[in-house]
């Protein structure tokens, strides 16, 4: 079944996704604590402005401001009843704004983990966790966004869940995970763990990737995990601005726009197709990754070597992928 | 495995060998051997603090420092602690009838706008685990319910925690608040959280930023026996 994302996939051999949605929000006055989501109620004009920013950069993809509009999140403001409303709010000004362009732009329906962990070691159910992302999709697709957009997860059990519920809500979708944990994610799972998960799903999505994480060399590293093997799908690369810095009350990213476009072409000679930042990635970044994309030669498939001396050194000496020696612990027995 | 493997009878190995076997049971998050071999040390007159100390700590130590090294991952330790907490549970009561050494209380929460509290419960866990007292305020928390609770606890420290970009300066706003009200002296303030570095740590004024669990336990040992130095010294 052919979309919007879908189309453009097919025409382009890159795309630029957007930014960061949450340093953005508090540079335009969100005070640590507050719901993000309820601004697409009470500061409709600021949200657009937020993804505004990302399209007039060059964005081909923009998340909407529904990260954390689960009802698992939305309880803690006490809105777990305005999943819906909030959710289509967060598409359709994002809907108003793309329909209002030129060229293509695809409104993508922020959905970020729910915060809880997955039974049997937590308390949250498969059928809940697909209930409670239904239901925000079911939001997201009313407003009118063109894809689900599932980001920032750990867990494998909750990226199954997401898609069972993109399924449910007969909707395309795309999800990446959040790889900060020595090269895995907070639970555990490789690179190439992941790539493998998402070549079994039943609805797969339209490209699958990492989001977020530790700086831009570790989010490399990671995509070339995806694409050491043929990937099942088109890879994508979301990765932070550098590392966070408390500067003058505020949080500082301290990744440059010349890093990020570095890592941006990087990202694409790494087999990325889907290309665009996370936290602290501005619109001055988002700029300077379409325009080194634009002219820039495509180069050779970079390694560890050439990604530490671009963009830094990595948080861990492997990343529990391929034939580096795994640290193990020496046991003295087990039991069966 | 070799299936003798499988038929290990707590009840027959020595001390040494119980207290060695213990810290694999721990690793391997088996929470019904370690009750058992909790109970089988109690029998054979060890105190309760030694079980504690050279049983369960130590093997949550090795919990602690594989994670640490990305050899163990939350999955693994979550069930680790809950062995741990199983063992816990019958040496509790014990623990506070001998009157052990007290370690140090910890008042915990995650800030104002941030439910993710995998790392903090984690960090809870491992502080339980090496013996230390802990105040859980869980998620949520504003400023009033860490200092409210820091005070009414008596406790040595206070440790934040934020897993979002959005809730992190929270921290400062508590910390701020802790010197306006001139109680920044009274407590080891600890930070920690996925996005956070200890460059972040320092300049929001907390006394360190750690990066997981079982650096938490470390740097909380390390500042309480800096505060009994001075309490010795004044």
């Amino acid at each position: 079944m052919s979309n919007a994302l879908s189309d453009l996939l097919a025409k382009r051999d890159w795309l630029l996704a957007d930014g960061a949605t949450g340093t953005t929000l508090f540079n335009m006055g969100l005070q640590s604590g507050d719901a993000p989501e309820l601004w697409n109620v009470e500061h409709r004009d600021r949200i657009t402005a937020l993804y505004k920013g990302a399209v007039d950069a060059g964005s081909d993809i923009f998340l909407t401001n529904t990260f954390g509009g689960t009802a698992a999140r939305l309880k803690l403001h006490d809105a777990q009843d305005r999943v819906r409303e909030l959710n289509r709010l967060g598409a359709e000004i994002g809907r108003e704004l793309a329909d209002k362009q030129d060229h293509t732009v695809i409104v993508a329906g922020s959905m970020g983990p729910t915060g809880e962990i997955m039974a049997p070691l937590g308390p949250l159910t498969h059928e809940l966790a697909v209930e409670m992302f239904h239901e925000q999709a079911v939001g997201l697709k009313e407003g009118g966004a063109d894809v689900l957009w599932v980001e920032t997860i750990s867990a494998p059990e909750e990226y199954m869940a997401a898609a069972e519920a993109a399924k449910l809500a007969d909707m395309p979708w795309c999800g990446t995970m959040s790889f900060d944990t020595a090269g895995r994610t907070m639970m555990g799972m490789t690179s190439t763990a992941m790539a493998e998960m998402v070549a079994k799903l039943d609805h797969k999505p339209l490209a699958f990737g990492a989001n977020c994480g530790v700086g831009s060399s570790d989010l490399m590293r990671t995509v070339l995990g995806f694409t050491d093997a043929t990937p099942p799908a088109p890879v994508i690369a979301k990765g932070n601005a550098g590392i966070p810095k408390y500067v003058e009350g505020h949080i500082h990213y301290d990744g440059t726009p010349e890093l990020m476009a570095t890592y941006a072409c990087m990202a694409r000679d790494a087999g990325a197709t889907i290309i665009g930042g996370c936290c602290g990635t501005t619109p001055e970044h988002l700029s300077a990754m379409r325009a080194a994309l634009e002219t820039r030669a495509p180069g050779p498939r970079p390694d560890a070597a050439m990604i530490e001396k671009e963009l830094g050194g990595f948080s861990s000496a492997s990343d529990g992928t391929g034939d580096a020696p795994k640290p193990e612990r020496k046991t003295r027995r087990r039991r069966g | 495995m070799a299936e003798e493997e499988d038929d290990i009878i707590l009840s027959e190995l020595n001390d040494e060998e119980l207290s060695l076997q213990m810290h694999d049971d721990l690793y391997d998050g088996l929470k019904e051997e370690i009750e058992e071999g909790v109970n089988i040390l109690l029998e054979r007159g060890w105190e309760p603090y030694r079980v504690l100390t050279e049983a369960l700590v130590s093997g949550m130590t090795i919990v602690g420092n594989d994670f640490r090294d990305g050899i163990l991952f939350v999955p693994e330790v979550l069930l680790a602690a809950n062995a741990m907490k199983g063992g816990m549970a019958i040496l509790k009561p014990l623990l506070a009838e001998t009157g052990a050494p007290r370690m140090g209380k910890m008042v915990i929460g995650t800030v104002k706008g941030d439910i993710h509290d995998i790392g903090k419960n984690l960090v809870s866990m491992m502080m339980e685990g090496a013996g230390f007292e802990v105040v859980d305020l869980g998620i949520n928390n504003a400023v009033d319910a860490y200092l409210e609770a820091a005070a009414a606890e008596g406790a040595d420290i206070i440790g934040m925690s934020a897993l979002l970009t959005t809730t992190m300066p929270y921290m400062k706003v508590v910390i701020d608040s802790l010197v306006e009200k001139g109680m920044r002296e009274d407590y080891i303030v600890l930070v920690g959280g996925a996005p956070l570095n200890e460059e972040f740590g320092k300049a929001i004024g907390a006394d360190a930023y750690c990066r997981d669990a079982a650096v938490a336990v470390e740097t909380a040992k390390e500042y309480m026996l800096r505060k009994h130095n001075q309490l010795a010294a004044g």
